[in-house]
């Protein structure tokens, strides 16, 4: 359950009961009023209830969904994904370890150590391979499905602001040959970036061809 | 190299049990073969291959330091 409408006497016992009914502390609730109430003539006459609407946060849906997991299984899926992980980084012959940070709705995976550019690879392609097969671990346990990110040495962000540059240098070329670009293939969410980037830039279109994992990103003149 | 190809198999198979890797050297080449229940192949190919790609990745990532060339078969 992820919102309620509750009642009661005043908002404070209404908003009460709702916390008690999902289970969960104020802080981690959006609490609307709908109806203050009204106690009433000596407490029999106009008397109203008061009505609150209290909705679990975003990222408590996501809490939420992972106590539900636990509750329901012994395997925690971002736990079994972290393991997985793990033996797999261990196996390769790579002393690190991960941790995990929740924001928003998307599980965080940084991996620390030493000499992580094996993991990394070529543009990023061992780390995005280790990243699909560990989403797929985590689905395989869970009904909710969680995006994951893995990160390495900041690999991410580096490679965004790379990334930006390289869309707004080849608008520039695109606008100068008046002729379209295709770039390498690339993930979806390394796509995304392309896109956004470019957005706002009144020159160019961009678009996304073939299926995965050999989609790519063009870069055309309005 | 087996263990990790094994563990990656085991983690998004049905039948964990059912997973084997055969390793076979060959001509200064070390082939490994991954075989799997007859249920579980779609899921180390994946659509378009996407997941026997990304097991291949991984492996040779692992292998790139050693002097032997590998390479990952997929019974199927």
């Amino acid at each position: 359950m992820r919102e309620i409408t509750s009642t009661g006497q005043t908002v404070e016992d209404a908003v009460k009961k709702a916390l008690k009914e999902l289970n969960v502390e104020q802080e981690q609730v959006d609490i609307r009023i709908i109806d203050e109430g009204k106690k009433g003539l000596f407490g029999i006459f106009g008397q109203k209830p008061a009505i609150v609407h209290v909705k679990l946060k975003e990222t408590s849906e996501l809490t939420g969904a992972l106590l539900k997991w636990n509750e329901n299984t012994d395997l925690n899926p971002l736990d079994e994904a972290k393991n997985f992980l793990e033996q797999v980084i261990k196996e390769m012959g790579i002393t690190a370890s991960v941790d995990i940070k929740l924001e928003e709705k998307t599980a965080y995976f940084n991996i620390k150590g030493e000499n992580l550019a094996i993991l990394i690879g070529k543009r990023g392609q061992t780390l995005n391979s280790l990243q699909y097969l560990t989403q797929l671990v985590a689905n395989k346990t869970s009904t909710d499905y969680v995006p994951i990110i893995l990160d390495a040495e900041n690999y991410r962000e580096k490679r965004r602001e790379t990334l930006t540059q390289l869309a707004v240098k080849l608008a520039d070329k695109v606008v100068k040959t008046n002729k379209e670009f295709s770039l390498e293939p690339m993930p979806s969410f390394e796509r995304k970036i392309i896109h956004s980037t470019l957005m706002e830039d009144e020159r160019v279109q961009t678009y996304s061809v073939g299926t995965e994992p050999n989609r790519y990103v063009v870069i055309a003149p309005k | 190299m087996e263990q990790l190809i094994t563990t990656i198999a085991k983690a998004i198979v049905d039948h964990p049990d059912e997973v084997k890797v055969n390793r076979e050297e060959k001509k200064g080449e070390i082939v490994y073969t991954l075989s799997v229940h007859q249920d579980d192949i779609g899921k180390v190919i994946g659509k378009q291959g996407r997941i026997a790609k990304a097991i291949r990745t991984v492996v040779y990532a692992a292998a790139s330091g050693k002097s032997m060339r590998v390479t990952l078969k997929i019974n199927d």
